[in-house]
């Protein structure tokens, strides 16, 4: 029934099938992006996917780059009141834009930030009720901005992640994250972005246009999903590419040429 | 309520009595008039006068209005789909009405201008630039502009943009590498003279009147809807500075400049807590708009600093700025060498930036530059937007062209203006693609023609 509603990137990201048991659960997803293309209406479509009337997830937004008022006007105008939301305790939003971990020299302290976060993450989940407790989104924003409150020490970005995906397999709950990509590209070993890309179990990358900016294709996404062995049909990995157009209240998306 | 109705009366149906035979435009327009006398509007002329353009397309409010004039004046006499499969047609020119909002609310604090989403827009100081951005700079975004490391070109930028926050008397912090910091402050242009105002305005008029492809005016700017609604309070909102001569000293005095160099100190917990301070005083409180802020940081990454060999400490400091921004009605302008940074931490910098600029000079007697693009001579550099604030939104922006010229008008004023390719050959014509502000000035152009 709700089939028809689905666009590209839901079908590419398998929220084809049925809606219950939630298809992302104990999974990874990361969004990738760059300078040119910001990745970030993934995240909103995925919010507004999960609080979707018929689910019933929880999500745990854990903000590095914008502020609830940011969030909440996009998602009002996709018709989704995060307000709503929050107080129905769906939505629960961590304010970590003045996140800072002091002291990088010091060895310990600087984690301490990072740790303080996971138990609260960890916290709230186990604070929920039963029946919600089985279907919690984390999603995080910007993890690049990490990075730069843990004073480039990206071995505590990775122990904090490490942390954090260890959540999906006890609570079976899915982790969204952003981050971008080009940051990367120039160093020899980027072993922050590569073990998040290992983690993944669905890769997406928002990339511009080779032939530069338009105003009727903002850019193009693929989508990496790597399969799951442990549910019934797809197998192997399963690429998806396919352009899109960004609107105040939806997101198009299309087949490269198939637009009239 | 009735009785005021009537005078109208008599004249309006005969105008939309026979729809088909009226430009829709003219009806438009029209409606618009009747609209700002029935609501009292200060000025009714104005609103029969705005150019038709857009600032914010506003379809649902419109139609309602139309309608309800209609109901008022035409029930039962006219066919409301012919101004309904209008209203299809004309979107680009509603316009008029969200810009008489933006106007009034411009009024209550200078220098502030109400944007789409919810955000409020100060100037940047230079007009061309404010149009590109679709208004401004977003009140709690955080720009950067990349400097050419050879040439001072973005302290244009940085002096227009402190230059217009003094005129408006909001607060500003202005911090710098240099020995002294509020030297700086002399060098800042002041505001033309309203003689040289209008000189310009009636000379761009001229040139709108001689324009050679006079058929294809339609079509010009069309696609900029944002551009030319700020052109009527222009004088409010965006002064247009002469960079000859420098600001008079009663604009510093009048209120609160702080200068801090940040040669000397060790690392940037000083320069952090300065903003810190600026910015808690301008919180965003709900409702209430109160002045602006400004805050601009001259090379942040400048080699005198101690700080900058500290990548992380700057990125940080760059976070914690923009967390604070984001929550204060204030603006933070930073302009940093790129070639300095390692190529990912200029990637990290980048994607800080709310609205990300570059600019870059342009070679003296580049003979094959001056061959392809035409107004080679006036030109003093290049400015390139990478990305612009969208703030409350996820809709990104994406301009006609990217990068634009420099250039100073009558070696005055700071104007910038699509790149144009020059001529190939003597005999063709002008290249297309010139916006409405550009002055066609190119000496080559003109000639060959």
């Amino acid at each position: 029934m709700e089939n028809q509603y689905l666009n590209l990137l839901d079908r590419a990201l398998g929220l084809d099938g049925p809606s219950e048991p939630w298809p992302l659960s104990g999974r990874v997803v990361l969004i990738e992006d760059c300078v040119e293309t910001s990745g970030s209406f993934v995240l909103h479509q995925l919010v507004k996917r999960s609080l979707s009337p018929t689910s019933s997830n929880v999500i745990i937004f854990v903000a590095f780059a914008n502020p609830f008022s940011h969030y909440d006007r996009i998602l009002r105008k996709l018709g989704c009141n995060l307000v709503t939301q929050r107080d129905n305790k769906r939505f629960i939003f961590f304010d970590m834009l003045m996140l800072r971990c002091p002291d990088v020299d010091k060895g310990k302290s600087s984690e301490g930030g990072l740790v303080l976060l996971y138990e609260k993450i960890l916290k709230t989940i186990c604070g929920l009720p039963g029946d919600k407790k089985d279907y919690v989104t984390i999603m995080m924003d910007d993890i690049s901005l990490v990075e730069v409150a843990a004073n480039g020490g990206s071995d505590y970005v990775l122990d904090f992640l490490h942390y954090c995906h260890s959540l999906t397999s006890e609570f079976d709950c899915s982790l969204i994250m952003l981050n971008h990509e080009d940051i990367y590209s120039s160093m020899e070993r980027p072993t922050l972005i590569l073990q998040m890309e290992y983690l993944a179990d669905i890769l997406v990358k928002a990339e511009p246009l080779s032939t530069g900016l338009a105003t009727d294709v903002h850019g193009q996404l693929t989508v990496l999903n790597k399969g799951t062995s442990h549910r019934l049909g797809s197998s192997g990995n399963k690429i998806h590419n396919f352009h899109y157009k960004v609107k105040e209240n939806s997101v198009e998306y299309f087949y490269p040429g198939s637009r009239v | 309520m009735k009785a005021a109705q009537t005078p109208h009366k008599k004249e309006v149906p005969c105008v939309f009595g026979r729809p088909p035979q009226l430009p829709i435009t003219k009806i438009i327009r029209l409606s618009a008039a009747l609209l700002a006398r029935h609501r009292r509007c200060s000025t009714p002329t104005a609103a029969l006068s705005l150019p038709p353009r857009v600032c914010s397309l506003r379809p649902e409010s419109l139609s309602c209005r139309l309608s309800t004039i209609y109901s008022w004046h035409f029930t039962g006499k006219t066919k409301l789909c012919s101004v309904d499969a209008a209203m299809a047609t004309t979107k680009p020119r509603l316009s008029s009405f969200s810009r008489n909002l933006s106007a009034v609310s411009s009024s209550q604090t200078p220098g502030v201008k109400c944007g789409p989403n919810g955000t409020m827009f100060v100037s940047s100081g230079i007009a061309d630039l404010d149009k590109i951005l679709g208004g401004g700079f977003p009140l709690g975004s955080l720009v950067m502009v990349m400097e050419d490391a050879e040439a001072p070109h973005h302290m244009l930028l940085l002096r227009n943009f402190m230059s217009q926050g003094l005129v408006h008397g909001q607060p500003l912090l202005y911090a710098s590498p240099s020995k002294d910091p509020r030297g700086f402050l002399g060098t800042l242009p002041s505001p033309a003279s309203l003689k040289h105002d209008k000189s310009r305005d009636r000379e761009s008029e001229q040139e709108k009147g001689l324009r050679i492809a006079w058929q294809y005016k339609k079509y010009m700017g069309e696609n900029q809807p944002n551009f030319d609604s700020h052109r009527d309070n222009k004088q409010d909102y965006c002064n247009e500075f002469d960079l000859r001569k420098p600001l008079e000293r009663h604009y510093f005095t009048r209120q609160r400049v702080n200068c801090v160099g940040i040669q000397d100190s060790k690392n940037l917990a000083a320069l952090q807590e300065h903003c810190a301070s600026f910015l808690a005083q301008h919180q965003r409180n709900d409702g209430s708009c109160a002045l602006a802020g400004r805050i601009a940081i001259q090379s942040l990454c400048a080699p005198q600093c101690e700080h900058s060999n500290m990548d992380w400490e700057m990125l940080s400091f760059i976070k914690s700025l923009k967390g604070m921004v984001r929550s204060s009605n204030a603006v933070v302008v930073i302009t940093f060498p790129p070639s300095l940074l390692s190529l990912s931490s200029t990637k990290r910098w980048q994607h800080m930036a709310d609205t990300l600029l570059s600019v870059a000079a342009i070679p003296d007697e580049d003979k094959e530059l001056a061959k392809l693009l035409s107004g080679y001579q006036d030109m003093v550099g290049l400015l390139n937007v990478h990305r612009v604030a969208r703030l409350n939104t996820q809709v990104p922006l994406i301009l006609e062209a990217t990068t634009f010229s420099i250039k100073l008008q009558k070696r005055r004023f700071l104007v910038l203006e699509c790149l144009n390719q020059a001529p190939v050959d003597g005999s063709s014509g002008s290249s297309y693609g010139t916006s409405g502000s550009c002055s066609g000035s190119s000496k080559a152009g003109t000639l060959d023609f």
